[in-house]
């Protein structure tokens, strides 16, 4: 089925606050961002950055100040197409006097499921997010990571087209979070698409045909991790060592590393640097590209963000 | 429908496992108290003490339980944050709500016919013998039922909108409010200017009305109640609830959860 599985437009959310709700905070700001059918969609960004409110208004939690989207080509109040999409929300939290297997059980009522299909789904489930042993204890007695677990079950329990996770991987040690991904991942097989939210970006550069960084309620960047990365300028990076006594030009530039030197410059200054280190008698050790990760891109975007934010309070004032 | 009558039995089953059928405990123990007490003292009126204790206590264990757990409901869900799944799920929010509201009835029907099957047994242990007059108790119990369903219904509006603990003093304020209407209608609307007039019987018909569900003087006496008068209790319960149900979903379904 070609097309997008999310279309959302100029979808905006201000919360009033303050005296008489006279002053408004804008959480999220005319985002305008498709996912496509089938991919595996990153949704990244900074504490406060809008993801959980995006997410929550795509599930009609939440309504929007402006804007709209559809989900699966349908209007997001069309609650008649949640039967084709699962939902984990942030930390979540279920009903405590029921135990792992009742709730799911619970909520597959709603997907008009025969007593033993929902049996055998919710032992599947189960067995899937690792809870196979517990499934028979109440949910008050369950760790966060568990909660999570549940959390995860009950989003891909109805077999749903579209899986929307915020945050999935949040309170799992490391081998709830490869399971996470494996699960992913076996989504993405089965033709399902997926948008998750995430902080580990080593997780969205892995998982993500697509992500999408957003910093302060604005979509800053959609893209391929790889291309993303590819936006900044990549450096070369130099080390060497020098003998004693000698001082380089560039050596204001230069870190040092025990005995050894490290400087980094951009590519096209680098014959010209290798140059000088040689004038100055360095021995190079090695010289490798320097690869800007998505971290990099995350965090000159946030700092850049930091940067305005400081500025216009000083304007304002 | 199918959708609000799953939210129901799960409210249900919430409320058993919440150990709210253990008012039954306490009510039992009271009615065995009263029937000895009563026993000692016999001089004819053993009957009319018994009901009016039986169905007093009825009355307030149901009040209780339907207002914390009636402004719980809603809200309970909203601060824990299992709506938020919950509603992920293919039901409307009305559904929720009118689940909500059927699951706490039927665990007040549950619990009031067990109250009442206690005094009907408490009552046969007093008098001996019961005769057909006093299926009246049972009507008295019906509308103490009616009453509660209003009760959560206001229970449910008032915690849609405003913080549990304000939900629960409107609603009981509401309730003392209700059981007075009556005498509003009843005040000397020609003596008032027509401003005053025309707002106290617009709020007199706005508020609540409990007083005619009390038929407590007629079930102690054993006097039958009029057919006419259950009609129109029960007519009035489900217009009266519709209404409220129906407000509270039109600002429940606007609502922001947190
Ligand atoms: N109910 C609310 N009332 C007022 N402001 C809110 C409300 N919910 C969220 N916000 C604000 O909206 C902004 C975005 O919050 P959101 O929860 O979407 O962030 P997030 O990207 O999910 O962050 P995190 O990574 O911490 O989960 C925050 O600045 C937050 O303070
Ligand atoms: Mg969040």
């Amino acid at each position: 089925m070609p097309g997008s599985a999310i279309e959302i437009e100029n979808l905006t959310k201000e919360y009033p606050f303050g005296f008489l709700h006279l002053r408004k905070k804008t959480s999220l700001e005319g985002l305008n961002m498709q996912v496509e059918t089938g991919e595996v969609f990153g949704f990244i960004g900074p504490n406060g950055a809008g993801k959980s409110t995006t997410i929550k208004l795509l599930m009609g939690l939440i309504f929007p100040t402006a804007g709209n989207a559809r989900i699966l080509g349908k209007p997001i109040s069309d609650v008649e197409m949640h039967r084709d999409i699962g939902y984990l929300p942030e930390q979540p939290y279920f009903y405590d006097y029921l135990t792992a297997a009742e709730v799911l059980d619970y909520f597959a009522r709603f997907h008009d499921l025969t007593a033993a299909d929902r049996k055998e789904r919710v032992q599947r489930m189960l067995k899937k997010v690792g809870l196979e042993t517990a499934g028979k204890i109440q949910l008050r007695k369950y760790s966060k990571g568990m909660l999570q677990r549940v959390g995860l079950a009950q989003a891909i329990l109805h077999d749903p087209k579209l899986v929307i996770l915020d945050e999935p991987m949040s309170g799992l040690d490391p081998v709830g979070r490869r399971e996470v991904r494996d699960i992913i991942l076996e989504l993405k097989r089965d033709g399902k698409t997926v948008m998750f939210s995430t902080h580990i970006l080593s997780d969205a550069e892995v998982l993500c045909d697509r992500v999408g960084v957003i910093v302060g309620g604005k979509l800053r960047g959609v893209g391929a991790p790889g291309q993303m990365v590819d936006m900044k300028t990549q450096g070369m990076e130099i080390v060497f060592e020098l003998p004693a006594g000698s001082n380089a030009p560039l050596l204001s530039k230069v870190t040092k590393m025990g005995e050894r030197y490290r400087l980094q410059v951009p590519e096209e200054e680098l014959y010209a640097a290798i140059e000088q280190l040689r004038g100055a008698g360095a021995r190079i050790h090695s010289v490798t590209q320097v690869k800007a990760t998505l971290e990099e891109f995350f965090m000159n975007l946030v700092e850049a963000d930091r940067a305005q934010a400081a500025a216009v309070e000083v304007n304002g004032k | 429908m199918r959708r609000a009558g799953i939210v129901a039995l799960n409210t249900f089953r919430e409320a058993v496992r919440d150990r709210v059928l253990y008012s039954l405990v306490f009510f039992a123990l009271l009615m065995m108290v009263a029937a000895i007490v009563v026993g000692q003292i016999s001089i004819g009126i053993e009957e009319s003490v018994i009901v009016s204790l039986g169905l007093s206590a009825i009355s307030v264990i149901g009040l209780l339980i339907s207002i914390f757990l009636g402004v719980a409901l809603v809200s309970k869900e909203m601060e824990k944050r299992t709506l938020f799944a919950l509603l992920a799920k293919p039901v409307r929010r009305w559904e929720f709500l009118l689940g909500k509201f059927g699951g706490l009835v039927l665990t007040l029907a549950v619990n009031t016919a067990a109250m009442a099957l206690g005094l009907l047994l408490v009552m046969l242990y007093v008098k001996h013998t019961l005769e057909r007059s006093d299926a009246v108790v049972l009507v008295a119990v019906y509308f103490i039922l009616l009453k509660l369903a209003l009760i959560v219904a206001l229970a449910l509006l008032f915690s849609c909108y405003t913080t549990p603990l304000l939900a629960i003093l409107f609603t009981a304020g509401l309730y003392i409010v209700g059981l007075y209407v009556q005498e509003l209608r009843n005040l000397p609307v020609d003596v008032m200017n027509p401003g005053t007039a025309a707002f106290t019987k617009w709020l007199s018909y706005l508020l609540p009305n409990f007083e005619n569900f009390n038929v407590m003087a007629l079930a102690a006496h054993g006097r039958a109640v009029p057919g006419a008068l259950i009609l129109q209790n029960t007519l009035y319960a489900v217009i009266y609830c519709s209404m409220v149900l129906t407000a509270a979903s039109v600002v429940f379904s606007r609502r922001n959860l947190k």
